[in-house]
């Protein structure tokens, strides 16, 4: 029988460069109690933990989940470790979802983070693999040719590259925890930034941030005896796809539009580009908003960048897109997904702060990971669904 | 604290701990066919017999419908630049000098298109759509590697329009 589920806490890191102070133990620890505290909770009372990161190699510490067990307050409890390459954030939000959902658990721990100063995921993902040229330059280098597609045959501007990454670098500075703070930014800024991978520049790739990300979901009885204000949990969805096969779609991958189709669905959702206030969604590099906007039904095929250009994507725009700065502000690889998902159920229970997108009811949260492989989507609501 | 026992460093917060892998990477039986060929300057894929596509480098099994792989088809070293990106960043461990341009090129006949390098151009010059030819190692250099192709070079040929290679980027 599928029971209700409710985001009760909501936690997370001050990103930075590097958090010095902080081990890895003390990263996810400050995420975890900023959570608990806000749902009123303690370690004892929670009954399992589900943990993500992205891939172990990026930090060369193997298995973390299971150390980090103690600084989770998780000995003796059900643990689980997601992995789902950078969607992970998202895909493990929804597992522990999942946990209430399905009536397992009634309060379940949620946690992801990256510590990326302790590694360099720009060497890890350029690898020279054997019998091949060395073509590997980092993600920018993987995801680079997919964007110049979607320019070309969209025939966008290029200012709205530009503009995606003066906006979500506007929204930050409304956000405490966002790594990136860049009071000064223009759009000039972006524009004479360096073109690091051919077309996208310095300014329009996402930092690499230390951080966490950390929810309490709860059952329906555990929410309404809080008597606090949740966020509904609506609908989940996951999908996935192989890497290489004949006429895949790297710009609008199908297991990114499946993955929308099977939540809006599940959320009784029909009309998403009115029904849905406002969406954080997985953007590293600024021209990911436009195209996720078409894979998702945000936007109509080739109209992604014109919502951009319109100014619909902003804070007081008509559908505003990450509010709190997004990927673009701050990138704990294995966290953006699970910051991505905790901010949309901080505008449904109105505890965005200054990055609130007035009267938000419903918000979608979204991820993805590898070669645009995997994809989390939730659906979070100020009302019961 | 006597002496000996004082700590030689105030306060350790990090520790620099180098690791390194070494490993033999395998081709496997499919693969193997597919590099034998590199060595012999030949651009040899396989066609699914049940979709009919023409996979290079082949696969032991169709990605698209599972079975095993049928008959080998030796491709021309032509092909079609369907979308590139040019590397302006240096980073640990690179192995060439930016900028470079690194390519998705279709080949002519073949249904995938093969990650690999482009060169004998400046690289603001290369299209989406643009023709291509394989610029082969010399004879005595060539290795059971993709590598023993060079890189792409342009033919000179007109381009290809756009709505042709949109499936294939
Ligand atoms: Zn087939």
């Amino acid at each position: 029988m599928k029971q209700r589920c409710a985001v009760l806490g909501i936690g997370q890191t001050h990103h930075a460069a590097k958090r010095g102070d902080l081990s890895m133990s003390g990263l996810v620890r400050e995420a975890a109690l900023r959570a608990l505290e806000d749902a009123g909770m303690t370690f004892d009372e929670i009954d399992a933990v589900v943990m993500g990161k992205a891939p172990d190699f990026f930090e060369g510490v193997m298995t973390p989940e299971l150390y980090l067990a103690d600084a989770l307050g998780a000995a003796g409890k059900p643990v689980f470790r997601v992995h789902t390459a950078g969607s992970v954030g998202g895909s493990t939000a929804i597992y522990a979802a999942h946990l209430i959902t399905s009536g397992i658990h009634k309060r379940v721990l949620t946690i992801a983070w990256e510590k990326q100063s302790e590694s360099n995921a720009m060497w890890a993902l350029s690898p020279k693999y054997p019998f091949s040229p060395p073509t590997t330059a980092g993600a920018g280098g993987y995801f680079a040719p997919f964007v110049r597609a979607y320019i070309e045959f969209t025939g966008a501007p290029e200012h709205i590259g530009w503009q995606v990454a003066y906006k979500d670098r506007i929204h930050a500075l409304k956000n405490p925890y966002a790594h990136l703070q860049m009071p000064d930014i223009t759009i000039d800024m972006v524009k004479n930034s360096p073109v690091l991978w051919d077309p996208i520049r310095y300014l329009e790739t996402c930092p690499s941030s230390d951080g966490a990300g950390a929810m309490i979901l709860v059952s329906e009885d555990v929410a309404e005896a809080s008597g606090k204000k949740v966020a509904w949990v609506h609908g989940t969805a996951n999908r996935t796809e192989a890497i290489l096969y004949p006429r895949r779609n790297q710009v609008l991958p199908r297991a990114g539009s499946d993955c929308a189709k099977a939540l809006y669905k599940e959320a009784g959702i029909t009309d998403p580009k009115r029904e849905i206030d406002t969406a954080e969604i997985y953007v590293p590099f600024a021209w990911f908003e436009p195209m996720w906007l078409e894979n998702i039904g945000l936007a109509d095929a080739n109209d992604g960048w014109k919502m951009v250009d319109a100014g619909d994507t902003m804070l007081g725009g008509r559908q505003p897109i990450n509010p709190s700065g997004g990927v673009l502000s701050s990138n704990p690889i294995g966290a953006s997904g699970m910051l991505r998902f905790l901010e949309a159920a901080h505008q449904v229970r109105g505890t965005a702060g200054e990055h609130q997108v007035e009267g938000a009811k419903k918000a979608l949260g979204h991820a993805y990971g590898g070669g645009s492989q995997y994809f989390a989507m939730w659906i979070v609501g100020a009302e019961k669904p | 604290m006597s002496e000996a026992t004082k700590p030689v460093v105030k306060d350790v917060t990090t520790m620099a701990a180098p690791v390194s892998l070494k490993f033999r990477a395998r081709a496997g039986k499919d693969l193997s066919r597919f590099l034998r060929g590199m060595k012999e300057r030949r651009i040899v894929g396989r066609v699914c017999p049940s979709c009919n596509y023409v996979y290079v480098p082949p696969r032991g099994a169709c990605p698209t419908c599972g079975c095993p792989m049928g008959d080998e088809r030796v491709l021309p070293e032509t092909g079609t630049i369907t979308t590139f990106c040019i590397v302006n960043i240096p980073f640990e461990g690179q192995k060439l000098k930016p900028p470079y341009v690194c390519a998705s090129v279709l080949l002519d006949g073949a249904d995938v298109a093969l990650f690999h390098l482009v060169g004998g151009c400046d690289v603001n010059d290369v299209r989406m759509g643009m023709r291509v030819r394989a610029e082969w190692v010399d004879e005595a250099d060539a290795e059971l590697s993709l590598e023993t192709i060079r890189y792409f070079v342009p033919t000179g040929e007109p381009d290809r329009p756009l709505a042709q290679i949109r499936e294939h980027i």
